[in-house]
């Protein structure tokens, strides 16, 4: 299938500095993309590229085959929900979502119908005549959300839309997002810092950092195989470990040999492993530098005996005996480690 | 295109801006007695001629004394009346912030007008204190505008903080408030110079022998265009470049963090 | 807020401030409206003075003539303004902006008295525009700029052009820019942008901007003194006329509470606009 959106060799300077170095992305029709880095990581740039609203230093972006690079914001089949919503405030919510629509000349029992459709979609039927200021941040988000949607664009763009939010709302909005973007079937790029969220949307994980794309797939494969030391820290938490491939292709690290497929004899390597497969059981010798209770587990940060500048991180069971200080033993599921990239 | 006809059009805005002012600096340079067309010159006598001119001088001197104390005075009710209804709740406390702006929406002609009556009937004679006061009463609402809107909770912490450090009220006042307040007070009091310095309505009616500079020109102008007038604009024009480049390079350097 | 501590200390802060409004402000306005009441030659109380005003065309006359004219101003001036600024906000390079701001406003510092005296020098009858126009040859004869309501509106327009640049400026700049990026995102183009987003957000500022137009121009001697010529009178000058001439406080103290009145009403009529906002 062809892709939807295929962002081509983007380049992207600023000045001396370089926002995005060489990036290429394809976006499949119905799916749900996330753009995951920190700050400067590029992510925004790249979505402002895609919307129309910075024109790269080099490189194409195309949208249903068509070249839309040098394209205005009006002329692609793409539509933004911007980070503060920016609502028009003078115009009624149903006048807002109707905007778009307007602009294309429909008229106005057409559109007026049209807004109407989706604001029940996004639960806000009520809202048609109210003034954005007197909506809640949520409903503002849907507000905005639906402004977009109506236009029927071909993908729709959120540059960070739930930062906004506490955490509860958060959580709730992600489960409608998820819903709405099935409902509606348009593909979604979705901008964050948040690994929770990008995990909880996303079909397909964009890891990025310093202007390129670290990591791309699925997101148990992202997070379950990560390929860089970035990836494997930025997408939850790992244990870094420097190894030495030796002659037998097996990895030695300072907390044992590893049986690892994709080393070549000799090479210096980086290794990864998620806490949650370390656990108490016979193995390495450790004491206990830091506990932070989290509620269902425990965060526990040791130091091995036989390499003590390692800090091995384990989640254990919230009723786990261990305090600071205290001795442990902990054992590594030596089938979930993971051989790095970098 | 369209960005060729936007730089057309503010090039014009910019000459029509500028117009006067280009032709009150050429025309201080003219050669002959009047300051009209055709240009002959340049000749530096219209400025040799202000700088002899005693009314002239004394005008610009006097406008200066009125200036920069009627503008300290202005600064500072401006700012112990920001504190106090900043820092405390008072009773009417909208009320009376209202008073202390409602000079704003009064035209000068009239507040003025107000004083020579007020004054004429306390049996107070015209003079540059008389038109010093009267721009205390146009500039304060200015200084207490700007100062309080500046004045709110993230101050108030560091205030408390020193106050619980052991400080005094008046160590507060000194010590705390005011140096962190510096930018807006500086605001206020280089505002209130620009407005007095300039202000010809109260100083005319208010003041007598003894005048401002904005009055003086007046008076010279009523006998005829004289190219005096012409230097005097030009440099006072001169002097509020230069107030002006160190305002900004004061206000703009020293960004409080 | 600490309300716990001592009040007098605050009532000491804003005691100077206050009396001094109170004495130099308040209560020459009170007497003012006291002299007012008690016309020059008359015997006692007396309404004479308003009467008059009502009663005597050309008195009457200067306050229609001040409206027209600031009215005509303060349309121009927003005119002008607005594209003007507009262009600063947007089209001005980031970094320059400061600076084309300066600029623009940097004839403020000139001596106002000298500068409407300058205009004199442009707009006269042997001055640098009929100059120009007739050399040029495309006047037969010489405009009447000067001593003329010609005249005073562009003085006006010229001060006004430059503080409104100042505050729609500062509006512009304050609108949050996804505005504008939604409405080109939704398929506005650059004149629908302006019209239904811009526009009605930068009304506000508009109309506050407007309101500072009329109540300067109208309480504004110099000039109409020195660029309106004889023909009419404008409210300030008739003011004066009382004072210079006549020395009657009494018909000036009248004409002034006028003329508060007029400004009063606009402000009133203005109000839905002027509500000072919190941001």
């Amino acid at each position: 299938m062809t892709d939807l959106v295929s962002i081509e060799h983007i380049t992207q300077r600023f000045g001396a500095s370089l926002a995005l170095d060489d990036v290429s992305l394809a976006i499949q029709p119905g799916s749900y993309t996330v753009l995951l880095g920190p700050s400067g990581s590029g992510k925004t740039t790249l979505l402002s590229i895609l919307g129309g609203f910075l024109q790269p230093s080099a490189g194409r972006v195309l949208i249903d085959g068509a070249d839309c690079t040098t394209l205005a914001p009006a002329k692609r089949p793409t539509a933004t929900v911007f980070q503060d919503y920016a609502l028009f405030p003078h115009m009624s919510v149903g006048g807002n979502v109707a905007f778009g629509l307007r602009m294309q000349g429909v008229a106005k029992d057409a559109r007026v119908a049209k807004a109407r459709d989706m604001l029940r979609i996004v639960g806000l039927d009520q809202a048609f005549d109210k003034k954005p200021h007197q909506l809640s941040g949520g409903q503002r988000q849907r507000v905005a959300l639906a402004r977009a949607l109506v236009v029927e664009p071909a993908v729709l763009l959120l540059d960070e839309p739930l930062g906004a939010l506490d955490l509860k709302l958060r959580r709730q909005m992600q489960d409608e997002l998820k819903a709405i973007q099935k409902r509606v079937g348009t593909a979604f790029v979705h901008v964050t810092h948040d690994q929770e969220e990008a995990m909880a949307l996303a079909d397909h994980v964009v890891v990025m950092n310093h202007g390129r794309i670290e990591d791309e797939g699925a997101p148990e494969r992202v997070y379950g195989r990560p390929a860089t030391r970035f990836s494997a820290t930025f997408m939850g938490e790992s244990t870094i470990l420097d190894g030495r491939v030796g002659a037998d292709g097996r990895v030695a690290t300072a907390l044992g040999i590893f049986d690892l497929a994709g080393g070549n004899a000799g090479q210096m390597v980086h290794v990864a492993i998620r806490p949650e497969h370390v656990q108490i059981g016979p193995g390495i010798a450790a004491t206990v530098k830091d506990v932070v209770y989290q509620g269902s587990f425990k965060r526990v940060a040791a130091a091995p005996a036989q390499a003590p500048e390692v800090a091995l991180l384990a989640r254990l069971p919230a009723y786990a005996a261990v305090a600071e200080g205290s001795a442990i033993s902990l054992q590594i599921d030596p089938a979930q480690v993971i051989l790095l990239a970098d | 295109m369209a960005r060729a006809i936007s730089i057309l059009y503010a090039l014009a805005i910019y000459g029509f801006i500028f117009l006067p002012v280009a032709v009150l600096v050429l025309f201080s340079f003219q050669g002959t007695l009047f300051p009209i067309p055709p240009f002959n010159g340049p000749s530096l006598r219209w400025y040799q001629a202000v700088l002899n001119d005693a009314r002239l001088t004394d005008g610009l001197v006097n406008s200066i004394f009125v200036a920069v104390l009627s503008s300290a005075l202005a600064t500072l009710l401006g700012f112990l009346s920001a504190w106090g209804f900043a820092r405390f709740t008072l009773p009417a406390s909208a009320l009376l912030r209202g008073f202390l702006t409602l000079p704003l929406t009064v035209s000068y002609l009239i507040i003025g007008m107000g004083l020579l009556i007020f004054f004429n009937w306390l049996g107070l004679p015209k003079s540059l204190a008389a038109a010093g006061i009267g721009h205390v009463v146009i500039n304060l609402p200015l200084c207490f505008a700007i100062i309080y809107s500046q004045m709110g909770e993230h101050q108030a912490n560091i205030e408390r903080a020193a106050r619980d450090l052991g400080a005094r009220e008046w160590q507060v006042l000194t010590l705390v408030t005011a140096p962190m307040l510096w930018p807006a007070l500086f605001a206020g009091f280089f505002l209130s110079m620009t407005f007095s310095w300039d202000e010809f309505v109260i100083a005319f009616l208010l003041t007598r022998f003894e005048t401002t500079l904005p009055v003086e020109i007046w008076n010279l102008l009523r006998a005829g265009l004289n190219p005096k007038t012409n230097a005097v604009g030009a440099l006072v024009f001169g002097i509020s470049i230069l107030l002006a480049i160190v305002f900004e390079l004061v206000a703009f350097r020293k960004r409080p963090q | 807020m600490s309300g716990a501590r001592q009040p007098i200390a605050g009532w000491a802060s804003v005691s100077p401030a206050l009396l001094w409004t109170l004495v130099f402000f308040a209560l020459p306005f009170v007497a003012m409206a006291a002299a007012s009441l008690f016309p020059k030659g008359g015997d006692g109380l007396s309404l004479a003075n308003y009467t008059q005003f009502f009663a005597n065309p050309s008195y009457w006359r200067a306050l229609t003539n001040s409206l027209e004219v600031t009215l005509v101003v303060a349309l121009i001036s927003i005119l002008l303004a607005y594209p003007f600024a507009w262009i600063l906000a947007f089209v001005v390079p980031e970094r320059w902006q400061r600076l084309a701001l300066m600029l623009a406003v940097l004839p403020f510092w000139t001596s106002y008295v000298v500068r409407s005296y300058s205009w004199l020098l442009v707009l006269a009858e042997k001055g640098i525009v009929n100059d120009t126009l007739l050399s040029l040859g495309l006047l037969a004869e010489p405009l009447q700029l000067a001593n003329s309501r010609t005249g005073t509106v562009i003085g006006f327009v010229h001060f006004f052009v430059m503080l409104l640049t100042l505050t729609i400026f500062a509006n512009l700049k304050q609108l949050s820019p996804n505005y504008r990026k939604a409405a080109a995102d939704l398929g506005a183009g650059p004149v629908q942008a302006f019209l239904h987003v811009i526009l009605p957000l930068t009304l506000p500022g508009i109309m506050v901007g407007a309101f500072l137009t009329f109540v300067l121009a109208i309480g504004d001697y110099i000039t109409p003194q020195i660029l309106g010529g004889n023909n009419e009178l404008l409210m300030p000058q008739l003011i004066m006329m009382q004072i210079g001439r006549r020395g009657d406080f009494a018909s000036a103290s009248a004409l002034s509470i006028i003329l508060m009145l007029v400004v009063s009403v606009a402000y009133l009529l203005c109000a839905r606009w002027l509500k000072i906002e919190r941001a």
